[in-house]
């Protein structure tokens, strides 16, 4: 489903913030990324939805190259749930407005749009809110919206950016539950994250990063995920 | 196709909520508008105005042929045959030396002068009432004439017509002038306005390209808010302009009964209208296009710098 073959992401600053990392993703994995701070995760999420642009090798989704399929990109996106980082969610309108979005892109006709957004709601526990707006809501309750947003017009691949950050273990274990739920039913999962404790309970392949490169992957795939995995002996090779 | 209604359903709802949120500045920038399209529409209904009163009025371009002193009446009937068949006139009378004479002794107080001359100086004319009111026509018309036989002169009678008439191309060229320099007013207003909502809506904007929303998705409400501004606009402009000829209409009320003539202004014909509020429109869907073009590009290249 992703493939990325040697590539590097140099920032405009000059800074290397991915450094020829080769991996691929299959279809229906659940795969975790994680590291330090800083590491790149953020930047390799970026990279397989093509907000970024790799500067050097090559990142293929569902067999596309991103880098050739400008006019494309958008078509491609809609295919992908994107959870973002810092939420990115539109705080002047309702919490149904801001999952009816996606729909609204595609142009789903409004009837069935409002069942559609109702059953995402449904399926992170939001239903019921409808009329609120995300500024009401708690951090919890918020990262579900963003999930209801990233999966009402059913992508078969979700990417999450630090979908637990700032949650409390009971409350990110049960966003993990939620992800895991898309997962069961055939979704293809990469979910970037440093805290690998709330995550234990999916066995997920785990892709660590260091400082832009790849540095270590879970051994063998389904592997119960130790969580003293070591990352602050991270050297990387250069 | 039905998504791409939903997606045109989408906008205009949205446009019409945009609105519905703050009428009062949506108000304010169609008056903007209507101000601006009312000042050039009017001197264009002026123009039109004076050009049809001067083609209803009838002292328009005359010509004068003076004929020759021997000239006999087979050949003044000649002449009023050529007249008769001639395109370029709209109408002509024979005026007599006898009652050019007559009336000459009338109009002023010269009768013991005239009386005193041995015999009538006056020749035989044709008073020639041109059918336009060009003085490119009017000219080519008396050139023609002052080469028939027997006429000795062909005098254009008023030098006025062609006054107006360069008057009115003044104005005409006036008020296109205006119209082209308002447009493009219009056009940077648009611009502004629509900038400004994109600038409100910049986190839906970049929301939703993450998401996959194509340009013309981006673009759409935000068209639909330009052309109905612009429309707007135009349509006041109209209103604004049949309110000026009403007004207009009641002065002149007066005047004309004193004349006993029919006097009025008259509106801007709805074809007319209906072309300025097109016009409008058009421009607001310009205005709008550029502003959320530029923004979209911006957001584009942030993205092609990395
Ligand atoms: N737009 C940017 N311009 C310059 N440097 C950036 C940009 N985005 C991220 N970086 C840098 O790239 C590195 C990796 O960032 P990121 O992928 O966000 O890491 P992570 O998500 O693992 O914390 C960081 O050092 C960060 O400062
Ligand atoms: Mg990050």
């Amino acid at each position: 489903m992703i493939a990325l073959e040697r590539v590097g992401k140099r920032y405009p600053n000059g800074f290397d913030a991915l450094k020829s990392v080769t991996l691929a993703i299959d279809t229906g994995e659940f795969a975790v990324i994680t590291g330090h701070s800083g590491a790149g995760k953020s930047t390799l999420l970026k990279l397989m939805a093509g907000i970024e642009m790799a500067t050097t090798g090559t990142v293929r989704v569902n067999g596309q190259d991103i880098a050739g399929a400008r006019r494309a990109l958008p078509f491609l996106r809609r295919k992908i749930g994107l959870i973002f980082q810092d939420h990115k969610l539109l705080y002047d309108r309702s919490v149904f407005d801001n999952v009816r979005l996606p729909l609204d892109i595609t142009g789903f006709p409004p009837r069935d749009g409002a069942k559609r957004v109702r059953a995402a709601l449904d399926k992170v526990g939001l239903l019921g809110r409808e009329r609120a707006l995300p500024i009401t809501l708690s951090g919890g309750e918020q990262q579900r919206l963003c999930i209801a947003r990233a999966i009402v017009h059913r992508p078969s691949l979700l990417l999450a950016d630090e979908p637990t950050a700032n949650l409390d273990l009971d409350y990110a274990q049960e966003i993990v539950g939620i992800l895991s739920s898309f997962h069961q039913v055939g979704v293809t999962v990469v979910v970037s994250t440093h805290d690998l404790v709330s995550l234990r309970m999916v066995r997920p392949r785990v892709i660590a990063l260091a400082r832009g490169a790849l540095w270590q992957e879970s051994e063998g795939r389904g592997e119960p995920v130790r969580d003293d995995v070591d990352l602050d002996g991270a050297r990387v090779e250069s | 196709m039905n998504a791409w209604l939903a997606q045109h359903r989408r906008a205009l709802t949205l446009t019409g909520r945009q609105i519905a949120a703050s009428p009062v500045a949506r108000t304010f920038q169609a008056l903007v508008i209507g101000v601006a399209i009312t000042l050039p529409l009017l001197l264009y209904l002026t123009v039109q105005n004076l050009a049809r009163l001067a083609g209803q009025s009838d002292a328009d371009a005359r010509i004068a042929l003076y004929l020759a002193a021997d000239a006999t009446a087979k050949e003044a009937a000649a002449i009023s045959t050529r007249l008769d068949a001639h395109a370029g006139v709209a109408g002509h009378r024979f005026v007599a030396r006898d009652e050019a004479l007559r009336d000459l002794k009338q109009r002023h107080d010269i009768a013991d002068l005239v009386d005193a001359l041995p015999k009538n100086p006056l020749p035989d004319a044709f008073v020639v009432r041109a059918a336009s009111l060009r003085p490119g026509d009017i000219e080519a018309l008396r050139s023609e004439a002052s080469a028939w036989p027997k006429v000795a002169l062909a005098q254009l009678d008023s030098a006025w017509a062609a006054r107006l008439d360069a008057g009115l191309d003044l104005a005409r060229s006036l008020a296109l002038g205006l119209g082209t320099v308002l447009a493009a007013a219009l056009l940077a207003v648009t611009f502004n306005t629509i900038g400004l909502q994109i600038v409100n809506r910049r986190e839906e904007i970049e929301v939703s390209r993450l998401i996959g929303a194509t340009h013309g998705f981006i673009r759409r409400p935000f068209l639909y808010a330009g052309v109905v501004q612009g429309a707007a606009g135009g349509a006041l402009a109209c209103a604004f302009a049949g309110v000026c000829v009403f007004w207009v209409n009641e002065q002149l009320r007066g005047v004309a009964a004193l004349y006993g003539t029919e006097l009025a202004a008259r509106a801007l014909p709805a074809g007319d209208a209906l072309a300025v509020i097109g016009f409008s429109a058009l421009l607001g869907w310009l205005g709008a296009w550029l502003a959320v073009t530029r923004h979209l590009l911006r957001l584009d290249s942030q993205l092609d710098a990395r």
